[in-house]
């Protein structure tokens, strides 16, 4: 377990990047959000609010050629990993510029350029896809990884069991992230699971594990760091339970009846951007005119990507049959 | 007496009586108890019967529908909710290699008086993923029952019907007929397994529809009326069996036949529609059976892309009025 022994050193750059990272899919949801009030979105809206930090830490650690596949709340993990906000938010429009070209929604992101592979909206389906992955790397003998997130409620359906046991068996370089947001749907994590403590789900297969505090970037990102580093190195899988917390509804439709909102409003107090804010400012590596910059800048990007979208065509009708066989 | 209520609280009528009427009725499934179910089918009933008889579980499909399976061998009734029927593809096994088998396989010793509750969507821009009809997947396997009814008396009469009925069942609801009301009998209703039903007499042609699609079969006639076409409709309503009896009374009477569905054509429901009308009234026919159906394609999210792939009440009336040389 010494295989790394570095501290993380990151740059001012880099942690700022991950700030605006951060802000930038804020800015997004929200205006998602106000956009599916509008009509201007349908389907499911199932929204990353509160939980940026464990797919920006994660993902801002990653090369680019690796790999990340997310469930249905996935835009987050998309823009991280590098997709515009123009083709996501086309995309949640339904129009042709769209990243799935308008044939997915907001549930089935994919952008192969850029190694996000999906966007699943049946719990658990990405698990055994990323063991997939995994397999696929290895046979290739190539040294990139794959990082696949899912919620508290995914660890309860067979399909992780078996993808977990698989990934173990055979050394494959997975790393697995539960992202625990303390519910899945309505449901508490701990009126669903025989441990409350969901990290356990991975000791019986032997995965190397590890717990980290999904509303601090930092701790993700060191975790992250850490982590990647020793499965690049040993093609060992990994599994890491970030504990995190949803400030919305599970998708906009749930009015969320199951939560107090002191309990919504203690989980607040932790917020994951603020932090890194006040983290940078504490530091003297940012100042408010800057911050109010880096805002400003996100605000026109996304006011322009909803422009876009806006002025985007629908796909025609002639793509109702294209893509279905290859 | 009757109550103009709605699909939902005629199916949430249908199980609060059957949990009153026998004690080893039970529910279980994602969300059914303290969150109501996720379309609020199951609300108030984890209050009135309490935890032991309205079980929250983990997402875990393929174990609920065991659980079902197990508990039903043991001579309980579980109603086992599915939240969406593209959910129940997880617990395909247990479902096809279990319940529709295990009374056979024995020799008869088991019965499984499981029903399984779950709601098809389309048209809601959920996605591949979120938005199919399995109908013709169920009404495949010999041991399984499948219901699928369209208006709130039917739902009711069905589920009631399904609950008392010593077979597994997939009892297939739908997310856009939850809302829509209609007259229902108060009391005990209930409505036989197996039989179809004429929801408009008609002498010119037969419609034949099920669940969603019937609401727009409706819409169609009434249009059709309108321009002197006397449509007869055939709500299928159980997919299996089949009731080949109406169905080829009402074709030998009319001499034409139009199926509607909201699944996928090839082998979909239409197909073994039309092979019983094919077998039992050849001789009777004026023109060949249309089938209107879903675009053979996985439902894409973009709204005019799902608006085109499924079937409309004018799509419906302009194959009518195709057959009728009218078109
Ligand atoms: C197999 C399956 N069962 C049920 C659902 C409906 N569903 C969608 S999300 C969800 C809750 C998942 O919770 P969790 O895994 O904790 O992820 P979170 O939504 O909290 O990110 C449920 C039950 C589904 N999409 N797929
Ligand atoms: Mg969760």
């Amino acid at each position: 377990m010494s295989l790394y022994t570095e501290r993380m050193i990151l740059s001012r750059d880099q942690l700022i990047g991950m700030y605006q990272t951060m802000q930038r899919i804020r800015s997004f949801e929200e205006k998602s959000s106000e956009l599916y009030t509008k009509g201007k979105i349908g389907g499911f809206l199932h929204l990353y609010i509160g939980q940026e930090a464990v797919g920006v830490g994660f993902i801002s650690a990653l090369k680019e050629d690796d790999y990340v596949i997310g469930s249905y709340r996935d835009h987050g993990q998309c823009i991280a990993k590098g997709t515009s906000t123009r083709e996501i938010m086309a995309e949640l429009f339904g129009k042709s510029t769209g990243i799935s070209r308008g044939k997915g929604g907001s549930m089935h992101l994919f952008d192969v350029k850029r190694g996000f592979l999906g966007g699943h909206g049946i719990v658990g389906g990405g698990i055994p896809v990323a063991a997939g992955v995994g397999l696929a790397i290895r046979y290739k003998k190539t040294d990139q990884v794959v990082i696949c997130f899912f919620g508290d409620g995914a660890v309860n359906e067979g399909a992780f069991h078996e993808a977990l046991n698989m990934v173990a068996l055979w050394k494959l370089p997975v790393i697995y992230v539960l992202e625990n947001n303390l519910y899945g749907m309505g449901t508490a994590a701990y009126r669903a699971s025989s441990i409350p403590d969901l990290i356990r789900r991975a000791s019986c297969y032997d995965i190397d594990r590890e717990q980290v505090d999904g509303m601090d970037v930092l701790a993700v990102r060191e975790v992250a760091e850490r982590t990647i580093y020793k499965t690049r190195t040993d093609k060992e899988p990994r599994f890491i339970e970030a504990i995190t917390y949803r400030y919305r509804g599970h998708s906009i439709s749930d009015p969320g009846a199951y939560r107090t909102r002191e309990e919504i409003e203690e989980w607040q107090k932790r917020d994951p951007i603020m932090r890194m804010e006040n983290y940078l400012k504490e530091n003297s590596m940012i100042t408010d005119d800057e911050i109010k910059a880096i805002r400003e800048e996100i605000s026109a990007e996304i006011q322009d990507a909803v422009e876009f979208s806006e002025n985007s065509p629908f796909p025609s009708k002639e793509e109702l049959y294209t893509d279905i066989y290859a | 007496m009757a109550a103009n209520i709605t699909y939902r609280e005629a199916l949430n009528q249908a199980l609060r009586e059957e949990l009153q009427n026998n004690p080893d009725v039970f529910i279980i499934g994602e969300e059914v108890a303290q969150y109501g179910g996720a379309y609020k089918v199951t609300e108030g009933l984890y209050k009135e019967f309490g935890p032991e008889r309205v079980v929250d579980t983990p997402i875990s499909e393929e174990g609920i529908a065991g659980c079902g399976i197990g508990a039903a061998m043991l001579g309980l009734r579980p109603v086992v909710e599915m939240m969406t029927v593209n959910f129940t593809l997880l617990a395909m096994d247990q479902i096809v290699n279990n319940a529709a088998k295990l009374r056979y396989m024995s020799g008869g010793q088991f019965q499984i008086p499981a029903v399984i509750r779950t709601p098809q969507s389309l048209g809601l821009q959920l996605g591949a993923q979120h938005s199919q009809s399995l109908e013709a997947w169920y009404a495949h396997v010999p041991g399984l029952k499948v219901i699928a009814p369209a208006t709130p008396a039917d739902a009711k009469g069905l589920l009631k019907s399904s609950i008392r009925d010593n077979n597994p069942i997939i009892f297939l609801e739908n997310e856009m007929l939850y809302g829509t009301k209609g007259e229902v009998p108060e009391g005990e209703l209930f409505i036989p397994i197996g039989k179809a039903d004429v929801k408009r007499q008609g002498k010119d042609i037969t419609l034949i529809s099920y669940s969603m699609m019937l609401i727009q079969a409706m819409k169609a006639a009434d249009t059709l009326a309108k321009e002197g076409i006397d449509v007869e409709v055939l709500d299928l309503r159980t997919l299996r069996p089949l009731d080949a009896e109406s169905i080829l009374a009402s074709v030998k009477k009319t001499h034409k036949a139009v199926i509607a569905e909201a699944d996928w054509k090839s082998c979909g429901m239409g197909a073994e529609v039309t092979s019983i009308i094919l077998s039992g009234a050849f001789d009777y026919l004026d023109a060949p059976v249309v089938r209107v159906a879903l675009a053979e394609v996985p439902m894409p999210y973009s709204k005019p892309l799902e608006k085109a792939a499924i079937p409309t009440a004018d799509d419906i009336a302009a194959a009518v009025r195709k057959i009728m040389g009218k078109g």
